[in-house]
């Protein structure tokens, strides 16, 4: 019987292990990426909260913004909240910045403010059960979306979740909430992605 | 799964407060947030990679220096920083100065650090954490502090370590008390835990959650003393989740490279190799203090237990 699928999640800094935590309750495994030799057999890849900034900086210093672009974009699941959103996202904006540009949003970082206006706030979707909430902290706010992406949650008319293809990502913190679907939704496009990919290679 | 999922219910705590204060400090994680006292500095650290800054007007070698009153920073120069960073911004109040804590949550400053290194107001009481919107951080030095000051509302703790020395003798000393007297609750029974609740004069349903879950409700940190990217990557094997560095990087011969240096040894405080790589030619790290030469009135530490 094959093993769980194995999920990376970058833990240069962030809420790290908060993602590892959440996914290891969905049942998944999981491995900290911080230098380019941990990308070798993953099945999935998160980019967690933080500070984008940062993130950034150690991404170059370690080496790992080539590697790490190259296993993004090779068609593995891929979950980003907060931070992960920003360095995903095609433009970045308050301060401009550079980014991987996988999903074609424009993102105002900070765009909800300072961590004053930091919470938890419904979301319409109809994806989503009805009444699920999500917790955005220092959130980066979407201002425009690609026609190729998907939006699957709304605050209040923003974009706050959205999918392109195997890439899913929020505004907000699904792995702060016990339980959250946005967790259920990613361990499950993980199960049939690994699942695809061992029917294809037996 | 044996593994817990991350933040359940905190006694104390409504499940908003869990998720937004606490969730705020999950986020520095793994990160380095770096005194400054000016705009420049601000942007040297988030340059740096810091994952975020605590504005004052002067870093605490400078307050054991001028001596007098240390009180909270002039809201002009935090507002300065905040115009210049996009990380976020803490600043410190006196210990329960909780007028300092209004002045600094109307400016939306990130995070409020109640701390021993300015001069208390109070000596009775800290400040009452939970009436605030914005999230806590305090020291301490073992865990009863470090309880007391969740009870209150804090939403990460600290290690006070002895600030302004880099000297990490105290961090340490405060960090290791901390781990082994979580440790010493494991697997204690009811009236062992309300013995030791009512010593350490918080609720039993605190002390019963560390002995469960064998570790601080709140984001577990380290300050105090770090001069060195050896020192920072120390407090993390030792338990801390993130690090604060005051003095430390703009009191050294290279602010720039060190700071930097910092932050990837608290990303990589495992790996002896990286630690290497980037102590090397670091220049003049800050001059320290001996803490068996100061007189017990120079010990910031005591303040606020």
């Amino acid at each position: 019987m094959a093993s769980e699928p194995l999920v990376g999640v970058l833990a240069l800094q962030g809420d790290f292990a908060d993602h590892a935590a959440a996914l290891q309750a969905e049942g998944l495994r999981t491995v900290f990426v911080r230098k380019a030799s941990d990308l070798v057999g993953l099945d999935a890849i998160v980019l967690p909260g933080g500070e984008s900034t940062t993130m950034l900086k150690l991404l170059d210093v370690e080496g790992l913004w080539e590697p790490l672009g190259k296993a993004l974009r090779s068609g593995v699941p891929v979950l980003a909240t907060c931070a992960g959103l920003i360095l995903l996202a095609a433009n970045v904006e308050n301060p401009r910045q550079r980014s991987y540009g996988l999903l074609p949003l424009t993102v105002v970082r900070n765009g909800y403010g300072r961590q004053y206006h930091s919470g938890t706030f419904a979301l319409q979707s109809e994806h989503l059960p009805a009444g699920t909430t999500g917790t955005f902290i220092r959130a980066p706010r979407i201002s425009n979306v690609g026609a190729e992406c998907e939006v699957l949650a709304r605050r209040d008319g923003d974009a706050v979740l959205v999918q392109k293809g195997p890439i899913l990502a929020a505004c907000f913190h699904p792995e702060l909430q016990v339980g959250h679907p946005v967790g259920a939704q990613f361990a499950a496009m993980v199960r049939a992605h690994a699942g695809l990919a061992a029917a294809g290679a037996s | 799964m044996t593994s817990k999922h991350p933040l359940p219910k905190i006694p104390g705590f409504t499940a908003e407060e869990v998720v937004s204060k606490i969730g705020f400090c999950e986020q520095l994680k793994g990160g380095v947030i770096m005194d400054v006292i000016n705009a420049e500095q601000a942007r040297i650290a988030e340059e740096a990679g810091a994952c975020a800054v605590m504005a004052l007007e002067r870093v605490p070698a400078d307050i054991r220096k001028h001596g007098g009153v240390a009180r909270a920073s002039d809201p002009g120069m935090i507002a300065d920083i905040q115009k210049a960073v996009s990380i976020p911004v803490m600043a410190k109040v006196r210990i329960g100065h909780f007028v300092e804590a209004q002045m600094l949550e109307s400016m939306e400053v990130d995070a409020i650090d109640e701390s021993e290194v300015l001069t208390p107001a109070d000596e009775q009481f800290h400040v009452d954490k939970r009436v605030f919107k914005t999230p806590f951080v305090c020291g301490c030095r073992d865990l009863g502090e470090a309880l007391r000051r969740i009870h209150e509302g804090a939403a990460m703790i600290r290690t006070k370590g002895e600030a302004g020395t880099g000297n990490v003798v105290e961090a340490v000393r405060h960090m290791r008390a901390l781990m082994s007297q979580i440790r010493e609750l494991r697997g204690m029974d009811t009236r062992f835990l309300e013995k030791k609740a009512s010593e350490l004069r918080v609720p039993v349903e605190l002390v019963a959650w560390v002995a469960e879950n064998q570790k601080l409700p709140v984001p577990n940190f380290s300050a105090g003393g770090v001069a060195t990217p050896a020192d920072a990557a120390l407090m993390m094997q030792l338990g801390a989740e993130a690090v604060f560095v005051g003095s430390g990087i703009f009191k050294s011969g290279n602010p720039q490279q060190r700071a930097k240096a910092i932050v990837r040894a608290v990303t990589h405080f495992e790996d002896p190799k990286v630690l290497v790589e980037v102590s090397k030619g670091l220049g003049e790290p800050m001059v320290g203090i001996d803490i068996n030469t100061m007189a017990p009135n120079e010990r910031l530490a005591g303040r606020g237990i």
